[in-house]
């Protein structure tokens, strides 16, 4: 009887062990003579395909990847689904200790593990994000900080949603109470800037992944009335989903949505973290490894806005984004709500 | 502002809501009201949900029609409590553990398919909302209850159906014999293990459905781990209904409403904190087990082993 429970349970264990770490580095390749390539270690909290926050970042490692020269230059190792700190704090501290030349932390939970592992891994280099502290007060010299704008691609998506919407009500989808604040900030700024009279209706799921409440906030904007909607983090899945099934214009943000609404997505507010990545792979190969907090904005072309190629957009609405765009970049235009509250 | 929560359309908006948040749960519940019966309990209820909800994604992106993708989940539901039921019934493992074990298995492996399968979060065209002719019509009702997809509908079928299966037929009585005294029932020439087999592929079945309610019925897309943890909300709503189909009902009712509630305060700007509003399902839920913590109807079995003794 007890040999059946434990031979049960071991199978349970195998099983188990299926589910875990990917290595994208490609096995039992050697390394050419003119050197190692880079290593590259991430943690992520959702998924790698997850249109959303952690893929904005693994499309621009691989994109970094390509840029030199494929997997002899940089190899590229990723954790997954570890939206749990204690999970992600223990893949930190294995990525140190295995040798990586800079692990990054992609979640703005990550803080102190990053800190906590940085204080002993001196020689290797970190980056976590979405944050602008470095730990030089604390005297740690080697973490990269970064973080995007979003406020800016909110606001022209505010923009864009003022010109499209018929019914002047929007919907937005957001996460956790304050996470997207400075996205749906910049997004409100943006629709009062061109209709001040059109109701914005926020709703947050208080989830970053609860995809069928985030489909179920969508329904209730339909419902009151919205004929536009955006979101952010990776649950709006579900809620672009319904979107597409109704018809009603969505506007992304963080990743390309596309694929997922390729009638409704009108436009996207891509995080292209390419150049940011590419700087601290060139300092740390120059000995800084870290210090710098990076912040991904329209004029140093960190954020993107890309139209749907695909559907008909009114020439009058990619004027206004472009626009917008021009004053943010010039600083005519502050993407900040007047009333700052918190 | 608060009259604007007691308005007519608001009102039927909120129930439209609740009435179609509710399919995933009342699937996944009644299922595993059918193992508990029967004294299994299966705590990887999520993780055959997400098998399901990619099996049925992958069939009907591969081009098939609906229903056989809800056909393919059920299959794979069927293989999951098939599994379940050997680890925990013929293996006799310990069951809690094993349920951890099942969900994590099915989110892994959900994940790993999708990965090598798709690749990439995409979208297909799922069920369609589907108003019934003439009942649709009564206003406000109509809209409430007779205007959803057809998973949604089959999901309510499910109650009276469940009802009639544990409370009005011979399996029904051998599952709560097995249930309340398996040695009794084993005595009388019950199979115990057969019992429990049989439910425990019903519950997967139902399960891989709940699944594909969300994936090819309320979001048309797949996304790793898309179901958040609905199963176990599912399996602490079979405690939550005292075991009985009506109170499942109950339950998978009550927390939708909430859910839908705290959706519609949020969208209409009523002035309540959203962080309040979306602890509201769990505070109701804590509140309503507070005052339904007689458990009179639990299987006295549950969650035992059963090994016929010499």
């Amino acid at each position: 009887m007890l040999r059946r429970i434990s031979i049960s349970t071991l199978i349970f264990l195998l099983l188990l062990a299926g589910c875990g770490r990917s290595d994208d580095s490609g096995d039992g390749e050697t390394v050419g003579a003119e050197g190692d390539p880079f290593r590259i270690a991430i943690v992520m909290p959702s998924s790698t395909t997850d249109i959303a926050w952690s893929q904005s970042m693994f499309d621009s490692l691989v994109a970094v990847q390509t840029e030199m020269g494929g997997e002899d230059a940089l190899t590229i190792a990723y954790s997954e689904g570890m939206f749990r700190v204690t999970d992600a704090s223990a893949a930190i501290r294995d990525y140190a200790s295995e040798g990586f030349d800079l692990v990054i932390a992609h979640g703005a939970q990550y803080g102190n593990s990053v800190f906590e592992v940085a204080a002993d891994f001196t020689e290797t280099s970190f980056a976590w994000g979405t944050s602008s502290d470095t730990g030089a007060d604390k005297g740690i010299e080697n973490v990269f900080a970064y973080g995007a704008v979003a406020n800016e691609g909110g606001y022209v998506n505010g923009v864009v949603a003022a010109m499209l919407t018929q019914t002047d009500v929007i919907g937005v989808i957001g996460p956790v109470a304050g996470d997207a604040k400075l996205y749906i900030d910049g997004f409100v700024r943006g629709v009062t800037e061109i209709k001040p009279d059109a109701q914005v209706n926020i709703s947050y799921t208080g989830s970053f992944s609860d995809t069928t409440l985030a489909a179920e906030a969508a329904h209730v904007h339909i419902q009151a009335g919205a004929d536009v909607l955006t979101g952010s983090a990776q649950q709006v899945v579900g809620a672009i989903g319904v979107a597409n099934e109704n018809g009603v214009a969505w506007l992304g943000t963080q990743s390309d949505q596309i694929s997922l609404g390729p009638d409704v997505v009108v436009t996207n507010q891509i995080y292209n973290w390419a150049n940011v990545v590419a700087d601290m792979i060139s300092k740390i190969e120059n000995g800084e490894l870290g210090g710098t907090a990076y912040k991904l904005t329209f004029a140093n072309d960190g954020l993107r806005l890309e139209f749907n190629e695909n559907i008909e957009i009114a020439d009058e609405v990619k004027e206004a984004a472009r626009t917008a765009i021009e004053d943010i970049k010039s600083g005519a235009v502050d993407p900040v709500l007047w009333e700052e509250d918190e | 502002m608060l009259d604007e929560l007691f308005t007519i359309s608001t009102l039927v908006g909120i129930l439209h809501s609740c009435v179609r948040l509710a399919t995933p749960y009342l699937f996944a519940a009644l299922g595993e009201t059918f193992g508990q019966r029967s004294g299994v309990l299966n705590l990887g209820v999520d993780g055959i949900m997400l098998m399901g909800a990619f099996f049925a994604f992958y069939a009907v992106f591969e081009g098939h029609n609906l229903w056989v993708g809800v056909l393919v989940a059920i299959a794979i539901g069927v293989l999951m409590g098939l599994l379940k039921a050997f680890v925990s019934v013929t293996m006799q493992s310990l069951q809690g553990i094993s349920g951890i074990g099942l969900y994590l298995f099915g989110l892994g492996l959900s994940s790993l398919l999708f990965k090598t399968l798709i690749g990439s979060v995409e979208g297909v065209s799922g069920f369609r909302q589907l108003a019934i002719p003439l009942l649709s019509d009564i206003p406000g009702l109509g809209h409430i209850l007779f205007n959803h997809n057809a998973l949604v509908y089959l999901a309510y079928l499910m109650v009276p159906l469940s009802w009639f299966v544990i409370n009005r037929t011979t399996l029904g009585l051998k599952i709560r014999a097995v249930g309340h005294n398996p040695e009794a029932a084993d005595t009388l020439g019950v199979s115990v293990n057969g019992v429990r087999y049989a439910t425990l592929m019903i519950g997967g079945a139902l399960a891989a459905v709940a699944g594909a309610s969300l994936s090819i019925g309320l979001q048309n897309v797949f996304q790793e781990n898309m179901t958040n943890g609905l199963g176990f909300i599912a399996v602490a709503l079979v405690y939550f209904g005292s075991w009985r189909t009506v109170g499942v009902l109950g339950g998978s009712l009550l927390f939708s409403l909430v859910n839908a509630l705290q959706l519609w305060v949020q969208a209409l700007d009523i002035p309540v904190p959203s962080e309040v509003a979306v602890m509201m399902p769990y505070i109701m839920t804590i509140v309503v087990l507070a005052f339904t913590a007689r458990q009179i109807q639990k299987p006295a079995a549950l969650a035992r082993s059963y090994e016929r003794g010499e």
